[in-house]
Parts: structure tokens; C-alpha cells; sequence
């Protein structure tokens, strides 16, 4: 699918000073991308139709969950880091950063940026836009991520962090979506209030319908932020989508089904785009109860399920095959090399054996809330199971309440990752011993004790050679079956124009859209 | 008259009734359901703690009863409150959708009610003949086919062609001639639905009526068959009619989700949608009162209508 390398063009020290060294990594596009590289147009109005967006979504940036918030955010606020398209980390609210031992972060903050309202911003907007997410009280969804922060203070243009253990990764966490930088009277940002420093300016919203927003004429990135006005839609019917798509109606849309990309492509009033990135697929067992218990257990679902199958059917092969490993293609340390699992009754009844069962029964427990075609997932995995001995139930669980009742509450179900750019992120949050989203309730000593080694390790092979070890062992001895990643999917209208790398960070070239795309 | 207007003072008072117990239902149907808005919120990144601090800053750490007296007591000041999703006023986020919701109905009402009507009265005065099965079999097949199925075909014929829009996007300043055009597919659709209910009623109250002896009285003085209709049946086929209207009316102000999500059109169906699924259970409750309303106003127009039509009704003592 791509000729792109891994990202290695990183080092340690690179990455502290906020440099910006160009990855060598290219996707393939379709023909008419790469023609269009000339200087971007200006003007416009790019019409985005979302197949996300709810009628109580919100301001408030700890609780933005959909695609539809975060693009709509992406386009009203900046954060103090940007992920460019290479994965690289590179400056925005922060001009630079560095970190003498990594357990103090200093953020130097630019100067001369406004907000929508006019109001200069300052080191005090920066830091209690970072307390919003900290604290007792607060309502984050990464306030899990601020717990190792012990202290967060102006020191002069510079905004200084004090963790309480050394971890070199900490200026990543400083790009995340949630981090947006508003303005804050008394300490507090108004969590219900638009205004921001980014590149469009609010003109009206309705929350679950659409949003309007023009071009904010004082943005301090001159060579960003190209359409005149951006209007992004919520249309969560697929079909109604490519309909909005074909007659003219919007520019971009998202989430197309697989069944429907050929017939759109047919048409050539589109391009689609197909980026490979981290996202994936997942299905945790929960590791404390039996048979899960057994890593033998584990193994032989491992073996049981034909990966290639599931990207060929259930992504229409807008993905590729995963070996259990949640570090996907798009980061540094992702361990390509390691020994594939293919479809294999042989070596599943082997280890049914080892585990002491001729045979074995369980209950998957299955909704689309999951991702997109999970039951269809589950009902190919109970079929190929089969063909081992292992006689999968696929039991149907209802969308609506999902995540409350059915996940982390139920042995073995279908889960999703949105994937994360660095490793000590991905493991942290899912995968590290107690972790509040370790959907599989895996412990592994050696695997705890490698993660935070690696945190804190400086030089730059060993780490490498840590994660790999880590990546090995979730594999073949952690509790979550990881058959795929999936592409992230979006179609365009012929006149759009991209640069030629997309980023894999997060969907819709990391929600960054809106300003790095133009009119050809 | 001043029967009826005791008639309607009973009629209100049994509604406001209605109302209170369609509140009390719905909110404890939305206290069943699992989960709550915090959760909903969070979704799957929730963890306990920003769960349960969620919670007390919306107020739902409190029991069932008292945050249910809470909003009785705002209604009744009527104050609706805010939504506990995006704080804002409910009032603000109802009065535009339910503008669309009922600018919609009356639309597809406008179309569908004098269609049926006229192709009712045909179809009855031409009983059996060709015109009287086509227009069935149409209206039949019409209602027979699912919405979305209706809609889509509508969509692969006229918007996709160009003619119409497939998405319906309206904004405050467009012209009405504009949101007419718009909004035309999904009234269409609507119509389409609607039609066959009406129409077969209309047909069936009139051929009812037209072996009456006094309509045989009628047609031995010489009168024209259309006279007799227009003059003679349709006036005491009336009520049915009426009730059949108010029914569809009033469907079509709330039961119109599946239309709203496959034009894309912002009414109240989806934002009903959209905060049972987030338990934003102040919103739900607001959009259930109004639904309820609505029928029970309708069914108290339709009844009203059908005794003005009956003297007999009228005069009774």
C-alpha cells in the first residue's frame, strides 16, 4: 500500500528541541495529488459532511469525543505542539521547548498571537488552559494524563512543568486534541465559550447540524488556512454522505463503506483517500477470569483467526493485517520484523492441548458501537475458530450503552483504538498494569518494568530494542487479539488539493483539514 | 356553542393530565435505560473519577425523585432549563428545530391532505373503475415500501439528477420560496407515506354512505353523481376524515426521524434521538412533552371539527 519507512528520522535530542527534520515517508496517492503541489489557492468554501456529530456536543474541550468535535475544534483553537504530516513534532502556541532531565519541561510561549475576541495571549492563558484538564474537580477525558504533573508555572515568556518521574515523552502529550489554548480570566478558561487562536472564527453552530466559520484574518501562520470559510456538517447516514458528496453539496466526507468505494470511484466525481495509520481493531480477553487465564488459551484464538480475511472483508482492503501489536507502522519504534501469526487450526489445537482441552467454548460478546462492522468480524472469527476446535458464540449486545455495560464488564468483546502517536501512550493507557482503560486486565511484570525504564531511557537503540522487546511480549503473551488496522477512509471532491503527505496522527490528515488543504 | 367550549375546557384539562403522566413515563423509562449523560459523555474514555465528577457538577448524583421534582417545578414556572450536555438553554435549542419540524409537516400536510382528499373523492365516485385501482395500488405501494426506501429512490431520481437537493440545509435567512425548494424531497416523501391512509378513508366513509337511502333519494331527484358526493356524502363523511387527518398530522410531526436522518434535515426527531442516546433526559423530556402535546391538541381539534360537522352532536343536551 505505501513506500513509506518508518518514522526514524527522529532522535531524542531532535525531538527536545522542538526540531523539525522531515521524515522520507510518502503515501501513495491518487495521480491527480501529485500533480496539484503547485503553491495552494486561496478562497473558497470548503463544506465538510461528518458521519459524526451529536445535538449535545459541547465547548467544552475535555469532553470532545467524535470526529465532528475535534475537526470543528481543529479549526477554531491551536495547541501548544502540532504533529505534522510526517509524525513529527513541531512548534505552535509553544515556539520551542526543552527539558534538561525530563522531569522539568519548559515551554516557551510565542508572542504577538491574539484570540478571536482580540485579547493578547499569555503565559496565564497557556497554563490555566492546561489546569482545565488537572485536578479534583476536573471532567477531563485525559485527566489521567496530567496525574504525573506535580506543578505547572510561569516563569517569565516560559511555561514550566514539574513531573514527578523523568519522561521523555512528555511534549507529545502537549499535542493532544483535548489541549486547545483559550483565553482564561482568574485562572479558568470559559469551557462554553468559542473563542480561540486558530485558524477560522466562529459565525455560527448548531451542535448535531452544522457549524460555519470564517477565516480569521489576523492568524499568525501565513502559509496555512487557505478557504475563505469552512462549514462542517454532521450527516450521519452514510448514504445521504456520498449523495451530499456526488451532487456537489460538500467537498470532503469520512467514513465510506468499503461496499461503496469502487461505484464512487467509477463515477470519477471523487478522489479517495486511504491513509494507513494507527487506528485498529481489537479484542480484549479479560486476563484474570478463565479460560482467558491460560496464555495457551490465548494463543489458540490467536491462531484461530484469518487476519487477511478480516482486512479483505471487513475493510475492504483499506487496512492491513496487525500481529496483535497496538505500536502501528506510524511510529518510531514499530517492530515490522516480528515473526507473523497466520491463520493456523494446526498450531491452535497445539495449544488447546497445552492448555489441557480438546476443546474449547466462550461467548464474544459483539455491537457495532465496537467499529464499524465488528458483528460481521465476529461472526468470520467464530468461523475460522471453528476450524480449530474452538466454538465461538457470538453473542449481539446492543449499541446504545455499549462501553457501559458490555466493555470491561463482559470476558471477551470487539474494541477499538484510535492509536496513538508515541509507545509509552499507547501502553500506558491500555496495556500497563491497573491502567484505567486495560480492557484485557493484563499484568505483566516484565512488561511494567520495561515501560518505565523506557520512559526515562536516553539512549536512543536501547530504547529502541525496549519497545520491541514490549511490542513481543503484548503480542504473544498479552490478552487482546489486534487482527487489523484500519485505513483512515475519506473522500473528496475533484477540485480539493492536499499536500502530499497526509498525516496518519489522527483522521482527516490529523483533523488539520481545514488548514493545511486548499482549492485546486 | 357553549357545549363545545365545555367540551374543550374538559378536553384541556384531561390533556395537561396527559402531560404529566407522559413526563412521568418517559422519565422513568430514561432512568431504566443503562448509563447515565456522565458516562455517555465520556464514553469510552470514562474512568470513575471524571464519571463521578461529572455527576456533581450536572446534579446527577442526586436521587430519581428529587431531580425529578426539580424539573416539574421549572416547567411549571416555564423554565425548561438547560441542557445538561451543552448548558445551553432548551428553549434556544427547541424553538429552531421545532420551526423546522413544524414548517416540514405543514409543508407535506399542505401537499397531501387536498391530494388525498380530491383522489379519495374520485376514486368513490368512480368506484372500480380503472382510475379508482391505479390511485389505490399507487397509494398502497407507496405506504407499503419503508421511508428510507421511498427516499432513496426520490433521491436517485430527482437529486441526483440535479432537480432537487439531497440534503437539506436550511438557515435562517433564506427566502421561503428557497426552503420550499429544499425542503421539497422530503415533504414529498411524506406525502408519499402519508397519502394512502387518508385516501382510502376519505373513499371507504363515502362509498359507506352512498348506499344510504337518502343519497338513493338524491340520485332519483336527478342530481348529478358529483353533486352528490360534494353535497350530499361528503359533509356527513366528514368526521372520520377529520380524525384520520389529525392522526396523520400529527404523525408527521413526530414520528419523521427516519426522513429527518436521510435528508440530513435538522428537526426535532434526531435531536430526540441524539439526547435519549446521551441520557440527556432534560431534553428528552421537553421534546416528549411537545410530542404529546401535539396529539393531544390535534385529536382535540379533529373532535371539535368532527361535532361542528354533526348538528346532532351539537344540540345534544
Amino acid at each position: 500500500m505505501t513506500d513509506r519507512s518508518h518514522h526514524t528520522g527522529m532522535t531524542r535530542r531532535g525531538l527536545l528541541k522542538g526540531a523539525t527534520a522531515l521524515g522520507a515517508a510518502g503515501l501513495i496517492l491518487p495521480a491527480s495529488y501529485r500533480k496539484a503541489q503547485a503553491a495552494p489557492n486561496k478562497g473558497g468554501t470548503f463544506r465538510i459532511g461528518l458521519g459524526h456529530g451529536n445535538s449535545t456536543d459541547g465547548y467544552d474541550p475535555g469532553l470532545w469525543d467524535n470526529l465532528y468535535a475535534q475537526v470543528f475544534a481543529a479549526a477554531r483553537h491551536n495547541q501548544l505542539i502540532e504533529v505534522d504530516a510526517d509524525g513529527q513534532l513541531i512548534p505552535e502556541i509553544a515556539e520551542s521547548w526543552e527539558s534538561p532531565d525530563g522531569q522539568t519541561w519548559i515551554f516557551r510561549i510565542r508572542q504577538g498571537v491574539t484570540f478571536h475576541s482580540g485579547k493578547n495571549l499569555t503565559v496565564e492563558d497557556v497554563i490555566a488552559s492546561l489546569n482545565h484538564h488537572r485536578g479534583e474537580d476536573a471532567t477531563s477525558a485525559i485527566k489521567q494524563f496530567f496525574d504525573p504533573v506535580q506543578d505547572i508555572r510561569a516563569d517569565g515568556q516560559n511555561v514550566v512543568v514539574t513531573l514527578d518521574a523523568p519522561n521523555g515523552d512528555f511534549a507529545y502529550l502537549m499535542s493532544d486534541y483535548h489541549l486547545a489554548i483559550m483565553p482564561s480570566a482568574d485562572g479558568r478558561i470559559d469551557p462554553s465559550s468559542t473563542d480561540g487562536c486558530g485558524p477560522y472564527i466562529v459565525e455560527s453552530y448548531e451542535p448535531g447540524v452544522q457549524a460555519s466559520l470564517n477565516r480569521n484574518p489576523d492568524y499568525w501562520k501565513s502559509d496555512r488556512a487557505h478557504f475563505d470559510r469552512v462549514e462542517i456538517l454532521a450527516i450521519l447516514d452514510s448514504a445521504a454522505r456520498l449523495n451530499a458528496l456526488m451532487t456537489g453539496q460538500v467537498e470532503l466526507i469520512d467514513q465510506i463503506d468499503p461496499a461503496t468505494i469502487g461505484m464512487l470511484e467509477a463515477r470519477g466525481v471523487a478522489n479517495i483517500l486511504s491513509i494507513p495509520g494507527n487506528a485498529h481493531y481489537v479484542f480484549p480477553m479479560d486476563a484474570r477470569a478463565a479460560p482467558f487465564s491460560d496464555n495457551n488459551v490465548r494463543l489458540a484464538l490467536k491462531y484461530a483467526i484469518d487476519r487477511q480475511q478480516m482486512v479483505d472483508t471487513i475493510l475492504g482492503g483499506h487496512g492491513a493485517v496487525s500481529n496483535d501489536n497496538p505500536i502501528g507502522p506510524a511510529n518510531r519504534y514499530f517492530y515490522a520484523d516480528m515473526e507473523p501469526k497466520s491463520f493456523d487450526p494446526d498450531r491452535a489445537r497445539f495449544y488447546l492441548r497445552e492448555a489441557g482441552m480438546d476443546s474449547l467454548t466462550v461467548d464474544l460478546h459483539v455491537a457495532d458501537a465496537a467499529f464499524s462492522g465488528a458483528v460481521d468480524a465476529g461472526a468470520l472469527f467464530a468461523e475460522t475458530a471453528a476450524q480449530a476446535g474452538i466454538n465461538i458464540n457470538l453473542i449481539r449486545e446492543p449499541n446504545d450503552g455499549y462501553w457501559d455495560n458490555v466493555w470491561m464488564q463482559k470476558p471477551f468483546v470487539a474494541s477499538y483504538w484510535g492509536g496513538r502517536a508515541v509507545e509509552d501512550h499507547m501502553f500506558t493507557t491500555g496495556y500497563a498494569a491497573g491502567a484505567t482503560w486495560n480492557d484485557s486486565f493484563w499484568s505483566h511484570d516484565r512488561f511494567n518494568e520495561l515501560l518505565v525504564q523506557a520512559r526515562s531511557e536516553v539512549d536512543e537503540d536501547l530504547r529502541r530494542e525496549m519497545y520491541q522487546e514490549m511490542q513481543r511480549i503484548v503480542s504473544f503473551e498479552g490478552s487482546v487479539i489486534i487482527p487489523m488496522n484500519n485505513n483512515f477512509v475519506m473522500a473528496t471532491a475533484t477540485n480539493v488539493a492536499t499536500p502530499e503527505q497526509i498525516s496518519a496522527n489522527w483522521n482527516l490528515d490529523g483533523f488539520r483539514c481545514v488548514e493545511r488543504w486548499w482549492f485546486a | 356553542m357553549h357545549a363545545v367550549v365545555v367540551m374543550i375546557l374538559q378536553r384541556l384539562a384531561l390533556g395537561v393530565l396527559t402531560l404529566f403522566v407522559v413526563s412521568l413515563v418517559i422519565f422513568g423509562a430514561t432512568e431504566l435505560l443503562p448509563g447515565d449523560l456522565a458516562s455517555s459523555l465520556l464514553g469510552q474514555s470514562a474512568t470513575p473519577e471524571t464519571v463521578a465528577a461529572l455527576r456533581r457538577q450536572m446534579g446527577l448524583d442526586l436521587p430519581a425523585p428529587v431531580r425529578y421534582w426539580d424539573w416539574l417545578t421549572g416547567v411549571l414556572q416555564g423554565d425548561f432549563g438547560v441542557s445538561l450536555a451543552t448548558r445551553r438553554p432548551i428553549a434556544d435549542m427547541l424553538s429552531a428545530r421545532l420551526g423546522n419540524t413544524v414548517f416540514l409537516a405543514l409543508y407535506a400536510a399542505a401537499i397531501a391532505v387536498p391530494l388525498s382528499l380530491i383522489l379519495g373523492v374520485l376514486a368513490a365516485l368512480w368506484r372500480n373503475s380503472i382510475f379508482d385501482r391505479v390511485a389505490n395500488a399507487g397509494a398502497l405501494s407507496a405506504i407499503s415500501f419503508p421511508e428510507f426506501f421511498v427516499a432513496y429512490i426520490l433521491i436517485f431520481l430527482l437529486a441526483q439528477s440535479g432537480y432537487f437537493p439531497s440534503m437539506t440545509r436550511l438557515s435562517p435567512a433564506m427566502s421561503l420560496g428557497d426552503k420550499l425548494y429544499v425542503t421539497f424531497l422530503p415533504a414529498l416523501t411524506l406525502t408519499l407515506v402519508v397519502t394512502a391512509h387518508m385516501m382510502r378513508m376519505t373513499r371507504a366513509a363515502i362509498i359507506n354512505l352512498m348506499a344510504s337511502p337518502y343519497i338513493e333519494m338524491a340520485r332519483l331527484k336527478g342530481l348529478s353523481p358529483l353533486r352528490i358526493v360534494l353535497r350530499h356524502a361528503l359533509p356527513n363523511a366528514l368526521a372520520p376524515i377529520i380524525n384520520v387527518i389529525a392522526l396523520n398530522l400529527a404523525y408527521l410531526i413526530t414520528g419523521v426521524v427516519v426522513v429527518e436522518v436521510v435528508f440530513v434535515y435538522p428537526g426535532l426527531g434526531q435531536l430526540m434521538v441524539d439526547s435519549v442516546s446521551k441520557r440527556d433526559i432534560a431534553v428528552v423530556q421537553a421534546i416528549a412533552l411537545i410530542f404529546a402535546s401535539a396529539y393531544v391538541l390535534l385529536n382535540l381539534t379533529a373532535d371539535v371539527l368532527s361535532t361542528l360537522t354533526n348538528p346532532r352532536l351539537m344540540r345534544r343536551k
